[in-house]
């Protein structure tokens, strides 16, 4: 029987064939912890005894959600994190430096790789064929002290993507679509593997729209088979010579496979307060009124994303009572972004551009929602209480969506702006 | 091991921000205080009200969302003796093996809330004193009773050294 390419990938890091449904101790490439997970890991370290890592030019701590830091108390573990890579020489990704799962992508992960990271949203790398999945504080200091990590070889679905992405339709209405057909617990432990000519067809920053948010269907990994971009995308970071082909066998056994018809794609929207509650944005037929809009994260904040705004915000001004927040994923992002004038477009259209990281996604700081206030946002999760306000309404959509919605004022359809 | 109490009713899809969430991320390294929010999203008089030994009783999708290792520690902080679920989310339910919060998977609909629960956790049944049933839950793959037995995993680390798991 063949292998699906998560089979092979931890076959190839547990030293034998595996299939799904077996257990196995795997090797780890790359494996990282952020400023929310890392201190508990820190102290989980301490715990197991454990002063050296298995190897510190593997291990990074990403100072990404609370960034700069707002409070004290964040403050002080920053300076914990801080001490710890300095003690142990772990990397240290600095205030500024943006989003773990994005660098990761700009610097760190190549195809065939095993990541694990302690934020749910380590799925994001898969967009590079790599096996990366979220796990939590303890976890990752086992995988910092011995390189190691135990798995559940999963069994995976194939989402076969057809056609063609029309105009105003992106890989986030995709995903949002995915996600409403597999429902949030509907793909809970398994792979996913993004496949078909829609797929072919999409950038690297789509793709890692689309792995991002593999998660929010209960999802382990979402993998994209590496191709030639793929390719051209490690060769402009300088990683060209760590460039693979990893492919299914053909034969190779799916639990499940689905097509989805991206032709006939409409741009998409979550409704508050979960991820699967899924429309065409067409389809909502109540005026959403919009307090603030939201474009960034790991989901939709690379430099391509700031673009599609972009292009919508140019000439126009944001709608009376509108506030727009723009929050570039790395500090690649946002160099380029301010070299090619997107991020001046965003300011001049009355919106602010912030730092590079998590942002107001988190509900730390930078954006904070007030009672009953609604916001448009490009991140992965509409929980209840997610933007740091349980009594607010948060709506997912594609970057466009977001961009037209803060020049109307309501949630918007980016078609009629296309 | 056997834990009596009673059943705190959630619904489907309960987050990790509902359990412990984004706008106390400056408590994450302050458990015990974080622990008096616990699911105050959701029901606000739980980390008050709730006695050791009582059960989290959540439906589908329990624990979706984020990594935050922070959300099973701080119910296993408020005393609760296990969470019972339809189903959970993956990390989630790994991180309940990893602190050593026990996690059981049965149809949850027939409990209603405030029921008299009794849990034994080395057979895995659950009673239902108040309704007066008895439901078995499927057992914990090897991997995970390894480390439960090893009291987490920090303890399986500390006894065995390295990963051990076969």
């Amino acid at each position: 029987m063949g292998k699906t390419i998560a089979e092979k990938i931890l076959g190839e890091h547990a030293g034998h064939e595996v299939t799904a449904g077996q257990y196995a101790v795997v090797k780890v490439d790359f494996t990282y912890v952020q400023d929310g997970t890392g201190p508990l890991t820190v102290r989980q370290l301490q715990a197991m005894g454990v002063e050296k890592l298995f190897d510190p030019s593997k291990c990074a701590v990403f100072l990404d959600h609370a960034s700069p830091s707002p409070r004290l108390e964040l403050s002080n573990d920053h300076k914990f994190l801080r001490d710890f890579c300095r003690r142990t020489g772990a990397i240290l990704s600095e205030v500024g430096n943006g989003i773990s799962h994005t660098v990761a992508s700009e610097s760190y992960v190549n195809p065939g790789d095993v990541v694990v990271g302690a934020d749910s949203h380590t799925c994001t790398t898969g967009a590079l064929g790599a096996f990366a999945t979220g796990m939590g504080s303890t976890d990752i200091a086992v995988a910092f002290a011995f390189g190691q990590t135990w798995m559940r070889v999963p069994e995976t679905f194939k989402l076969v993507c057809t056609g063609r992405f029309q105009k105003g339709v992106y890989a986030k209405d995709l995903m949002l679509d995915i996600i409403g057909r597999l429902r949030a617990d509907g793909a809970t432990y398994k792979a996913l593997e993004f496949v078909g000519g829609a797929i072919e067809g999409l950038s690297m920053a789509g793709r890692q729209t689309l792995a991002n948010m593999a998660v929010e269907c209960g999802a382990k990994v979402g993998i994209v088979p590496p191709d030639e971009t793929t390719r051209r995308y490690l060769q402009a970071a300088g990683r060209g010579e760590k460039f693979r082909v990893i492919r299914a066998d053909p034969d190779a056994a799916y639990e499940r496979i689905e097509t989805f018809d991206v032709n006939s794609l409409r741009p998409m929207v979550a409704l508050p307060h979960f991820v699967d509650n899924v429309r065409a944005i067409e389809d909502v037929k109540d005026e959403v009124k919009v307090d603030q809009v939201f474009i960034g994260t790991s989901t939709c904040g690379r430099l391509e994303d700031f673009q599609i705004a972009a292009r919508i915000l140019k000439g126009r001004a944001l709608a009376p009572g509108v506030r727009l927040i723009a929050t570039p994923g790395s500090r690649k992002v946002y160099l380029d972004g301010l070299a090619d004038g997107t991020f001046a477009t965003i300011m001049e259209t009355g919106g602010v551009v912030t730092g590079p990281g998590c942002g107001a996604c988190v509900g730390v700081h930078e954006g904070v929602l007030g009672d009953g206030e609604v916001c448009i946002s490009t991140q992965n999760r509409n929980f209840r209480g997610r933007m740091g306000n349980p009594n607010a309404f948060i709506y997912l959509v594609s970057p466009a969506a977001a961009a037209a919605s803060a020049v109307t004022g309501r949630l918007t359809d980016p078609r009629e702006f296309e | 091991m056997i834990i009596k109490g009673r059943a705190w009713k959630f619904g489907d899809g309960i987050s990790t921000d509902h359990i412990a969430p984004g706008r106390l991320f400056h408590l994450r390294s302050n458990l015990p205080e974080l622990a008096k929010h616990c699911l105050e999203d959701a029901r606000p008089e739980f980390a008050s009200r709730v006695r050791p030994g009582d059960f989290v009783v959540g439906g589908r999708n329990f624990g979706q969302g984020s990594s935050r290792e922070h959300a099973p520690i701080v119910i296993k902080l408020c005393g609760v003796g296990a969470v019972l679920a339809k189903g959970f989310a993956r990390i989630f339910f790994r991180n309940c093996v990893n602190v050593g919060l026990p996690a059981l998977i049965l149809d949850t609909d027939p409990i209603a809330d405030g029921d008299e629960l009794e849990v034994d956790l080395a057979t895995g049944v659950v009673k239902n004193l108040t309704k007066g049933t008895a439901t078995p839950t499927p057992p914990l793959p090897p991997v995970m009773r390894h480390i439960i037995a090893d009291g987490g995993l920090v303890e399986h680390i500390k006894k065995h050294g390295r990963l051990k798991l076969d």
